[in-house]
């Protein structure tokens, strides 16, 4: 790891003009960043600790929903009584993520700006090809082992699948980002890679999450996080879906219904045509598979990942006949 | 360049104080800079859990942790387990009994994690345990006597 300064920021209004200076990086749980450092991904001149700021690791929630300040550990937030009624799904996506001990490490703030775990990004030794690193370099993973790799949101630069749980069940309830003087929903934060897979947010230098706002709903208070990988447990996705469902007093009619899914997509994938093919029908076995199926609309396979175009639609199907009581 | 900063670390109840490059992981610093070489190197990725301690009681991974991070925090490594007469931790002496380790590389680590998953609360049956003893591999697969042995320290506390 190339060495770099330390500076520990007292305020946020600190942190955010010296992380305006070029080669300077927020470091939070350091998970990421200190990880990325190691591989030569990352190369700060400047790194801000901003674990020792004060007042950014509450969290709150009410009847209106849950805020969560973006220095809040995984570990917190995934045990929080509060969240784990309002937001089962929220919850369960951080239980599943990781490891204990990388959830005590792990902000919110930084868990939404993991980076993918794509080989190839990860390698800059072996492999110098890549667009997400390097604009213009290439791409090494289109034409090479693509288990892991997107197959909804990709382009003909970067096919990188983004890692992340937590991100999945947040753009599934309409979640939204707080920075210094804006915000956005999580789902507009996260960009497609398109020509441009350099920029994955719509953060800009010198910005920085302050908290994460999730409005309450009947879908998010009975909703779920499913997560199939190759082991039971410390891995990413093959696929994910995050599901909150709300029927109508029939209890067969859907009144509500959020999906969103993981480990299959370049950004935390909202599938709404799954939700708009089954508002006002009726939950069955049939009519859930038929739906599932609609979430993989535009998905592109390269070689190794045509799986996960079978895999993700079961396990959103999963998901909703948990939530419907039909399975 | 090279610039070293000046850090006060609290380590198993004592204070250390050192000259360190900024990039100096709490996992270097305890181990070439204070000896306390109990605590393993095994990936230095955040992948294999050997590198486990507590921060303010709670395990992290000493690995992907900067030394300059942990100051102001009260560390433990393993070497802070043992009791003041020098007896073994309840989880020690279990993974001792249970015959938990092969190589031996991982063990530390795996103690650290047993002791704050026990008293997390999250030992309460062997799927528990597997569960979040995930992060801490154990090449030697020593798994299921590892997971005796938690279960068996834990329902001793």
């Amino acid at each position: 790891m190339r060495d770099f300064s330390y500076f520990r920021a007292t305020s946020a209004a600190e942190a955010g003009q010296a992380a305006q200076q070029a080669g300077a990086m927020l470091l939070a749980g350091g998970t990421t960043l200190l990880d990325l450092a190691k591989c030569g991904v990352s190369e700060p001149d400047t790194v801000i600790d901003i674990t020792h700021l004060s007042g950014m690791s509450g969290i709150a929630v009410d009847a209106a929903g849950a805020r969560i300040g973006a220095l809040a550990r995984m570990s917190e937030v995934a045990d929080h009584r509060d969240i784990q009624a309002a937001f089962p799904a929220v919850s369960e996506s951080l239980s599943l993520a990781a490891s204990a001990q990388l959830r005590n490490m792990a902000t919110i703030g930084g868990n939404l700006l993991q980076r993918t775990r794509c080989s190839y990004f990860r390698d800059p030794g072996t492999f110098p090809a890549c667009n997400k690193r390097n604009p213009g370099s290439g791409c090494a993973a289109i034409g090479g082992v693509t288990r892991n790799h997107a197959v909804l949101g990709t382009s003909d630069a970067c096919i990188a699948s983004y890692p992340g749980d937590l991100a999945v069940a947040l753009v599934a309830f309409d979640a939204v980002v707080e920075l210094a003087d804006r915000r956005m929903t999580v789902d507009e934060f996260f960009l497609v890679p398109g020509d441009t897979p350099d920029r994955e947010t719509l953060l800009q230098r010198g910005e920085m999450i302050t908290g994460i706002t999730i409005p309450a709903s009947a879908a998010a208070r009975n909703s779920t996080y499913i997560k199939v990988r190759d082991r039971q447990s410390y891995e990413f996705a093959a696929a994910s879906a995050a599901v909150g469902l709300e029927l109508e007093a029939d209890g067969k009619t859907v009144r509500d219904i959020r999906v969103a899914i993981g480990g299959v997509a370049t950004k935390p994938w909202r599938a709404r045509a799954v939700e708009q093919a089954l508002i006002g029908k009726a939950l069955n076995l049939e009519s859930v598979e038929k739906a599932s199926r609609f979430a993989m609309g535009g998905a592109v396979a390269h070689g190794g990942n045509h799986y996960k175009i079978e895999l993700a639609p079961r396990v959103i199907a999963r998901a909703i006949l948990k939530m419907g009581g039909l399975a | 360049m090279t610039r070293t900063i000046h850090i006060a670390l609290d380590i198993n109840g004592q204070r250390f104080e050192l000259d360190l490059e900024p990039r100096v992981t709490l996992l270097d610093a305890l181990r070439e800079h204070l000896s306390l070489t109990g605590t393993k190197k095994g990936c230095d990725q955040g992948q294999c859990g050997a590198c486990t301690c507590h921060i303010d009681g709670k395990r992290v991974l000493s690995c992907l942790t900067l030394a300059a991070q942990a100051e102001g925090r009260e560390i433990t490594t393993i070497e802070g387990l043992i009791g003041e007469g020098g007896d073994l931790h309840p989880v020690q002496a279990a993974f001792i009994e249970h015959d938990a380790f092969q190589c031996g590389y991982c063990t530390p680590g795996q103690i650290m994690s047993a002791v704050a998953c026990i008293r997390e609360g999250h030992a309460g049956s062997e799927t528990e345990i597997r569960e979040y003893m995930s992060g801490n591999l154990c090449r030697c697969g020593a798994y299921n006597s590892i997971v005796a042995a938690v279960r068996e320290a834990a329902e001793a506390a």
